[in-house]
């Protein structure tokens, strides 16, 4: 028993009769003493099975064992050394950090002896202590994760489950909260953390990686990356055009899986093949081909037979937009207060005809509000946000038909069918007649969705959701895109599916304006602009950016390290106080 | 414009019909509101005016009108020269009641005959006027107890109520032309009222409000379909009130359904200022019954708005449902003429032109 803290034995769960089974014969074993990696996009089933690992939901058929304890039989003696932290935090936000605590103390039965003791240790342990008398419901995200583990700890589990505890929480609150679950771990404790971040995965002793309800992967994580060992490469050194270089790239024959890097592209190579040729790549004179460390991710796409192929079918029907690289989107001096609260300041930036910017920051550091004012959703307190030209207050209805737009979200009508959505997206920017016809039956055509064409949008699967949302928003051909995380929890083929699409309007001329938490993502954008307590305190090509923070300690960061070093500088520099 | 606001509405119809639990909001609040206003309403009568048509001069006939008079539920008194008068009396609604003392009855008293005494109700205020009538039988029973004990012999005197309108009194003639009202509403109301902030809730919105379109169209293809869904439902229950539950209808149905859309419109104008307060579809329902609710009161369904004090009674001016109710009742129950309902309808013209002005200037405000 000391090596098995929970047995999953044949465990299958269903919804409903009509719904597809959401865990299918599914049999692993989690040992404690380690984090475990419950790992998967949106969907796969990640949430149905730590509900049934706490006994909330009982199995269809088969078991789960939680330390000797059947869920089905032992439920509350199971409750009793289970702590569990859902998605949504579980916090009361109309209470106090200490009202929280206090709250879960009674829940658990702390009694008033031991409770001050513990509130001490978890107070400090979280770093929470200067904000006992603050509202959840006003802590960052970070810090309500924090506080949400917290919760889960008054008393200590045998087994802890965290619900996807980095969703919408930026770099520098995710490592603190690993680094802190990491320091939990101990002989009898096991820790699940779910995740829908590959790259989760790999920091993880073990991971179960599951997908559509199916488990394809358990074991510790090296085992998985070991099947493209010496298959990941980069070609670098590129002088021409990376995005073409990439299309080109997943063109060939030897060519599994690739997507762009900065100014490089990351190639991973079907199993015993050679490196193709760099001329077919059109990378320039100098471009190089470089081995790189496999990545979990390049074994999990591989794992699925590879990555979508380099050509857009979307791009294909569309037409090239005019003109050179003349400016599409500008923003001058935006600037947003809420009260005495200025949530954006002064923020400038200029995004030239087919290029890519991706906004970045952590939440609530004015990324969203800026996004919001370039697409018109939010009036800037001064400042203009001008689209193709056009003052977004002066002419909107003129600049927002040349825009598309894409939410995180996917801001479909979930009762609406699939081709009512199109029918009333295409209405809505002005099609009508046989050009609507046409247009609709071209978007099932490019993207897939006749199977799906009669049913509910909010019952398709996240990835024709995905391509359905995509499809919605380019309809009437936009000059420019404005994207809101755009991939956020989908998995890792739709996601480069998506950016073939984007990187093949990009080059048709159409610009590109993207925020997101994806350091993947953010890798595709040819500039990044870095919003940090309500300003721009960075900007800059991805590699440029990582460039700038080069250190003896960290040679060469990945766009992460670049990112929570370029805070801490800023913080360094202007001081705590600002907050 | 207009084929971007077609596309809204068809989308707005079918969001509402394609899902199994906005058709159930459609349906079982105003069920809920049915049981509850119809059973659980009774109330006290006051501040009535009485009508008196005395054509017996004799002292037991005066006594018999001062008992009345001086009863506290009538506040005030119409004094009628002539049976020809009453007709005018009650369709005007100037008096809840008349009480017609007929030339005889003194004599027939003095002979200890049969001595009855008309008294007729307006039977369109149902609930009301049979109050009323329970206060004039109590009235009648007590004069003739005192004259019982002052003449020592039985005396015939009796009250003959006759309800004008609704012959028998029939509480359902009374609830279902004001169901026609209510349920109209609540559909206005909760159709816009919940529709924005589900759009809000599930990120729709804000696709919307990228797209090229105007906020008023956006607005009209809010509008328009909650029109449209609330005539339809008005159209159903004037259907099932008149061949299910046998109510009569007297009136005209273009004249009904002409005043249903400018009442629809007034409504509509509060579910959007609603809509474009709430952020969820929670705060839009409570939104909603925060107006739902005093405007069912202050409408005269449940209990008479002349028996509410004078400050709630000025505030009632306001409420479209006062107006609405009063044309519906008089449009089944009686042929209300066009021009009784014109005058009704102007001031939910003027209410509907405040609402959706405020709506619009709301919704407009909140996109900054």
């Amino acid at each position: 028993m000391a090596n098995e803290s929970l047995v999953i034995e044949d465990l299958t769960y269903s919804y409903g009769k009509h719904l597809p089974l959401a865990l299918s014969a599914l049999s692993a074993t989690i040992r404690p003493g380690i984090v475990t990696g419950l790992v998967g996009p949106d969907g796969a089933g990640k949430t149905t099975l730590m509900r049934l690992m706490t006994a909330l939901l009982l199995p269809s058929s088969g078991s789960l064992t939680v330390f000797g304890l059947d869920t089905r039989s032992n439920a509350s003696q199971l409750h009793e050394i289970i702590g569990y932290m859902p998605q949504k935090f579980g916090l009361y936000e109309d209470l106090s950090v200490m009202q929280n605590l206090r709250l879960y103390a009674d829940l658990r039965n702390v009694t008033a002896a031991d409770r001050q003791q513990v509130f001490a240790r978890l107070l400090t342990f979280t770093g929470l202590e200067p904000f006992q008398k603050r509202l959840a419901g006003r802590l960052s995200g970070g810090m309500k994760q924090k506080l949400g583990l917290a919760c889960a700890l008054i008393r200590k589990p045998s087994l802890l489950l965290l619900d996807e505890p980095s969703v919408g929480v930026d770099p520098v609150s995710r490592r603190e909260l690993w680094r802190m679950v990491q320091e939990l771990v101990d002989e009898e404790t096991a820790v699940i953390w779910s995740t829908a971040y590959l790259d989760e995965a790999e920091l993880c002793q073990d991971v179960l990686l599951l997908e559509g309800g199916r488990l394809i992967f358990s074991g510790p994580p090296r085992n998985m990356t070991e099947r493209v060992a010496d298959r990941c490469f980069q070609v670098q050194g590129i002088t021409g055009n990376r995005r073409q270089v990439l299309s080109r790239a997943l063109q060939q024959p030897e060519v599994q899986d690739g997507i762009v890097q900065g100014q490089n592209v990351r190639i991973v190579l079907r199993a015993d093949q050679n490196p193709p040729a760099l001329s077919l790549l059109g990378a320039g004179p100098e471009a190089r081909l470089v081995p790189v460390a496999p990545r979990f991710e390049d074994a999990y796409v591989d794992a699925l037979g590879g990555g979508p192929g380099g050509v857009s079918a979307l791009a294909a029907a569309m037409t090239a937009l005019p003109g050179d690289h003349e400016i599409t989107v500008e923003a001058k001096g935006l600037t947003k207060r809420f009260g005495d609260f200025t949530a954006a300041r002064d923020v400038s930036f200029a995004i030239r005809r087919g290029e890519i910017f991706g906004l970045l920051g952590p939440n609530g550091a004015g990324k969203s509000t800026t996004f919001k004012m370039m697409c018109g959703l939010l009036r800037p307190s001064s400042g203009t946000g001008r689209v193709v030209g056009l003052d977004l207050q002066q002419a909107p209805g003129q600049a927002r038909s040349r825009l598309g737009y894409m939410a995180q979200k996917f801001s479909l009508y979930g009762d609406l069918s699939a081709r009512q959505n199109l029918v009333f997206f295409s209405g809505v920017y002005g099609l009508t007649g046989t050009r609507q016809k046409e247009t609709v039956a071209r978007m099932i055509d490019i993207f897939g969705l006749q199977p799906h064409l009669k049913d509910p949008a909010k019952d398709l699967p996240l990835g024709f959701k995905q391509r359905l949302a995509l499809a919605c928003s380019v309809m009437h051909e936009p000059a420019v895109l404005f994207l809101d995380e755009p991939t956020s929890g989908v998995d890792p083929l739709t996601r480069r599916e998506f950016w073939t699409h984007i990187n093949g309007l990009v080059e048709l001329g159409v610009t590109v304006l993207v925020t997101t938490h994806f350091m993947d993502e953010a890798e595709y954008c040819d500039r990044i602009g870095l919003i940090y307590r309500g300003q721009m305190i960075a900007s800059g090509p991805p590699d440029e950016l990582k460039a700038q923070t080069r250190s003896p300690q960290i040679p060469d960061p990945t766009l992460e390290e670049a990112f929570i070093s370029l805070l801490q500088q800023w913080d360094a520099s202007h001081g705590e106080a600002a907050s | 414009m207009f084929n971007r606001i077609r596309a809204l509405i068809i989308k707005e119809l079918l969001a509402l019909l394609r899902d199994k639990k906005s058709r159930m909001v459609l349906i079982v609040p105003p069920l809920i509101q049915l049981f509850i206003f119809s059973f659980a309403a009774t109330q006290e009568v006051k501040n009535q005016t009485l009508a008196v048509l005395n054509l017996d001069h004799g002292r037991p006939a005066l006594t018999l009108e001062q008992d009345f008079t001086g009863a506290a539920t009538f506040s005030e008194v119409i004094h009628l020269q002539r049976p020809e008068e009453i007709p005018a009396v009650i369709n005007e609604q100037q008096a809840i009641a008349v009480l017609w003392i007929p030339a005889d009855f003194s004599r027939n008293l003095a002979r200890g005959q049969a001595a009855p005494v008309n008294f007729i109700l307006d039977g369109r205020k149902t609930n009301a006027a049979q109050i009323v009538q329970g206060y004039g039988v109590r009235i009648i029973n007590s004069y003739r107890d005192r004259l019982t004990a002052s003449t020592g012999q039985q005396t015939g005197v009796t009250l003959v109520a006759r309800n004008w309108f609704n012959p028998n009194l029939e509480f359902r003639w009374f609830t279902v032309p004001s169901l026609v009202c209510i349920l109209t509403t609540v559909i206005g109301l909760i159709v816009t009222g919940l529709s924005v902030a589900r759009e809000r809730e599930m990120g729709t919105f804000e696709q919307l409000l990228v797209s090229p379109l105007h906020p008023l169209e956006i607005l009209m293809g809010k509008a328009l379909p909650a029109l449209l869904v609330g005539l339809i439902e008005g159209a159903l229950i004037v259907t099932i009130g008149v061949f299910l539950l046998q109510v009569p209808f007297n009136g005209s149905l273009p004249l009904l359904f002409a005043s249903m859309t400018i009442f629809l419109l007034a409504i509509i104008g509060v579910g959007l200022f609603v809509s474009s307060l709430a952020m969820t579809q929670q705060q839009a329902v409570l939104g909603s019954f925060l107006f739902l609710v005093p405007a069912t009161i202050l409408s005269g369904f449940a209990s008479p708005i002349e028996n509410m004090p004078h400050w709630l009674q000025t505030i009632s001016y306001a409420n479209p449902l006062r107006y609405f109710m009063a044309i519906v009742r008089g449009i089944f129950l009686k042929d209300m003429p066009a021009a009784v309902v014109w005058g009704q309808t102007w001031p939910l013209a003027i209410i509907a032109c405040i609402t959706l002005s405020m709506a619009t200037w709301l919704f407009k405000k909140r996109m900054e």
